[in-house]
C-alpha cells in the first residue's frame, strides 16, 4: 500500500529525513515511533506528496509521489496532528464540503454524513459550529472527515495528543474498528502505550534514521531484559552504582530513580530488601523501555 | 508483493475546474453572512459618495458639465471593486492560509496549491463583481445613470477585482501576519486611489504622475468606468483591458508560484 525507498530530505542543510526505508502492507496498522524532531511528520508529508522529496522512491497505493500524489489521495484519509477543521462551517457542512473536495456530489455527502458522524459519536452534534466543540470531539470530526471518501488508507500524524484519557480511548476504539475493516493505517506518535495496543509494526525513528522496526511484542523480547525493577529513595545513585550494577544486565540513573533491567532479578531483590531507604517497583519491560534505550533519555525540544 | 495501481476515483470531476470548490466554499461562508457582508461592503462607497458628493459637491459644482456626484460615483464603482477584491485575497484569504489552515486542509484532499491558488483569486475577482454591482444598483437608484447601456461596467468590475485580486495574492504569500497588509494600502492602494481618477479628473495632476498613473491598474478601471456608465471618452479602452488583464494573470502566477514554494517546503 505504501512503499519507501531511501527517503531523504533536508530542510536548511539539514537532513530531517536522512535515508528512511519501510513497507506498509493493505490491512496493516504501522506506526512511526520517535521523539520529537525526530522526522516522522516530515516523513508523513513526503509520502503525501507535500513536499518534495530529496532523495528516494515513494509509492502510495501503487502511484509515484510526488509525481502521482495527487491522484493518489483520492484513496486515501489524513488526521493532520494540527486540528484544521473550517470554522466557518457546522460539523454536518464540514463533512459535505470536505467531501465535495474529493469531487463527491454534496447530495451523496449528505447522505453519508450521518453514518460518520454517528461512527465518531457526533450524532446529536451535526449543527454545531465547530468552535463549540472540545478538543476530542474535533479529534473525533477530524478522522470522520478523513473517511468522506472511503479511503484504503489513512495516514494519523500523532492522533491523540492533548486529548484526556477519555478521549483518548475513544479514538483508539475507532482506529482499532477501522483496522477491523481492512483499513491500513499509518500513524506517528510518542505514546508508547498508544503504539503496543494500536499497531502491527512499528518503526523507531530517532534523528531522520529508522533504528529498529518490528512487532511491538519482538521488539521489546529481541532488544530489552524482560524485567525492569524501579528503585527509589535516598542516595538511590550511588548504591546503584555501587551494588546494582554488579548484579544485573543493565542500570540507568534518572533523577531519583534506578531503572534496572535483568533476567533475573532476584539477587538484586535481596539487596534492595536490606536497604530500609529503598523502595522497589518491579514490572515486565515495555515498548517505553526499548524507546528510552534506543533513544536516550535526554530532552529533545 | 505489489499492489495494482489503484483508480482514482474522480467522480466525473472534470479536472481544471477543480479550484471551483474553493470558489464553492468561499461562496457557501459568504452566504452566511451576506447581509452583513453587502452592507459592509456598500456603507464605506456609499458615506464617501453622499459625504464627498454633496458636500465637496456643493464646493465644486460640476465637472465636465455634470454635478460632482456622477463623477464620483463612476469612481467609487472602482474603488469598491478594488478594496472588495484586496481585503478578500489578503485578510480573508491569509486567515485561510495560516490562521484556519483551511488550505493546509484542502490540500490533504485531491488538489494542489494551483488549484487552492487560483479559486481564491477567482473568489475574490466574483466578490468584487457583487460589490460593483450594488455601487451600479445605487447609481441606477440615486438617477446617476438609466437605460441599460451602464451594464456593460459589470464584467469590467470583475476583470478589475481579478487585477486586484492577483496582486493582494502575492502580498498573502509573503505575508507573516497581517500587520504586512498595511504597508501595501499605504504605500501603493492609498496613493494609487488619489493618482488615478477616483476623486478628481486625472488631468488635475502633474504630467509625471499622470505617467505613473497610467501605469498603475486603477487608472485604466476609472477610465473604462467612467466611459462604460457615463459615455466619456475612453482614451486607450483595448490598452486599458490589457493592462488589467496582465495584472490579472501576473499576479495570479507569481502567487502560484510563491503558494507553491510556501506550503511545499
Amino acid at each position: 500500500m505504501l512503499d519507501v525507498r531511501r527517503l531523504v530530505k533536508s530542510y536548511g542543510g539539514r537532513r530531517v529525513v536522512d535515508g528512511v526505508s519501510f513497507r506498509v502492507e493493505r490491512g496493516e496498522c504501522f506506526g512511526l515511533l520517535g521523539p520529537n524532531g525526530a522526522g516522522k511528520t516530515t516523513t508523513l508529508r513526503c509520502c503525501l506528496g507535500l513536499t518534495a522529496l530529496d532523495a528516494g522512491e515513494i509509492r502510495l497505493g501503487g502511484l509515484p509521489v510526488p509525481e502521482a500524489a495527487r491522484e493518489a489521495r483520492y484513496r486515501v484519509g489524513v488526521v493532520p496532528q494540527f486540528d484544521n477543521l473550517d470554522p466557518d462551517f457546522t460539523v454536518t457542512e464540514n463533512l459535505v464540503m470536505y467531501a465535495r473536495y474529493f469531487g463527491i456530489p454534496a447530495r451523496e455527502a449528505r447522505a453519508r454524513a450521518p453514518l460518520l458522524l454517528e461512527y465518531a459519536g457526533l450524532g446529536d452534534r451535526a449543527e454545531a459550529r465547530i468552535d463549540s466543540l472540545s478538543g476530542g470531539m474535533k479529534r473525533r470530526l477530524t478522522l470522520a472527515r478523513a473517511l468522506v471518501n472511503d479511503p484504503d488508507v489513512l495516514f494519523l500524524d500523532e492522533p491523540t495528543t492533548g486529548l484526556d484519557p477519555q478521549a483518548r480511548h475513544l479514538i483508539w476504539d475507532a482506529l482499532r474498528r477501522l483496522a477491523k475493516q481492512g483499513k491500513t493505517l499509518i500513524l506517528t506518535t510518542h505514546f508508547m502505550d498508544e503504539a503496543e495496543r494500536l499497531c502491527d509494526r512499528l518503526s523507531v525513528m530517532d534523528a531522520g534514521r529508522i533504528i529498529a522496526m518490528d512487532t511491538p511484542r519482538r521488539l521489546i523480547e529481541s532488544l530489552i531484559e524482560p524485567i525492569v525493577l524501579e528503585i527509589y529513595g535516598e542516595g538511590v545513585a550511588g548504591w546503584a552504582q555501587s551494588h546494582a550494577r554488579a548484579l544485573v544486565e543493565r542500570v540507568e540513573v534518572s533523577g531519583e530513580t534506578a531503572f534496572c533491567y535483568t533476567r533475573a532479578p532476584d539477587e538484586l531483590l535481596q539487596a534492595v530488601a536490606r536497604e530500609p531507604a529503598l523502595r522497589v517497583l518491579r514490572r515486565a519491560a515495555n515498548l517505553e523501555d526499548v524507546f528510552i534505550k534506543l533513544t536516550g533519555r535526554d530532552i529533545r525540544d | 508483493m505489489t499492489d495494482a495501481a489503484l483508480p482514482a476515483r474522480t467522480h466525473g470531476e472534470i479536472l481544471p475546474l477543480r479550484c471551483l470548490h474553493l470558489v464553492q466554499r468561499n461562496f457557501l461562508v459568504w452566504r452566511k453572512l451576506m447581509l452583513t457582508s453587502l452592507m459592509g461592503n456598500l456603507a464605506e462607497p456609499l458615506i464617501y459618495l453622499v459625504g464627498l458628493g454633496y458636500g465637496i459637491g456643493a464646493l465644486i459644482g460640476e465637472i465636465d458639465g455634470r454635478p460632482y456626484i456622477t463623477f464620483l460615483a463612476a469612481g467609487m464603482i472602482c474603488y469598491s471593486t478594488m478594496n472588495s477584491a484586496s481585503f478578500e485575497a489578503l485578510y480573508s484569504a491569509f486567515a485561510r492560509l495560516q490562521i484556519q489552515r483551511t488550505w493546509e486542509g484542502v490540500l490533504h484532499a485531491p488538489l494542489t496549491s494551483d488549484d487552492v491558488v487560483i479559486g481564491e483569486w477567482l473568489w475574490a475577482g466574483l466578490k468584487a463583481l457583487f460589490s460593483g454591482t450594488a455601487i451600479l444598483l445605487v447609481m441606477y437608484g440615486f438617477g446617476i445613470v438609466s437605460g441599460i447601456a451602464p451594464l456593460a461596467v459589470l464584467p469590467v468590475t470583475l476583470l478589475v477585482g481579478l487585477a486586484f485580486s492577483g496582486m493582494a495574492l502575492v502580498m498573502t504569500a509573503l505575508a507573516r501576519s497581517y500587520d504586512f497588509f498595511t504597508y501595501y494600502f499605504v504605500l501603493l492602494v492609498t496613493p494609487m486611489t488619489f493618482l488615478s481618477g477616483i476623486y478628481f479628473p486625472l488631468r488635475q495632476l502633474p504630467d509625471i504622475a499622470q505617467q505613473v498613473a497610467w501605469c498603475l491598474p486603477l487608472a485604466h478601471a476609472a477610465s473604462l468606468a467612467r466611459g462604460l456608465t457615463l459615455g466619456d471618452p475612453m482614451p486607450w479602452p483595448v490598452l486599458s483591458v490589457g493592462v488589467l488583464l496582465l495584472y490579472a494573470l501576473a499576479g495570479v502566477t507569481l502567487a502560484a508560484w510563491l503558494v507553491r514554494r510556501r506550503l511545499n517546503r
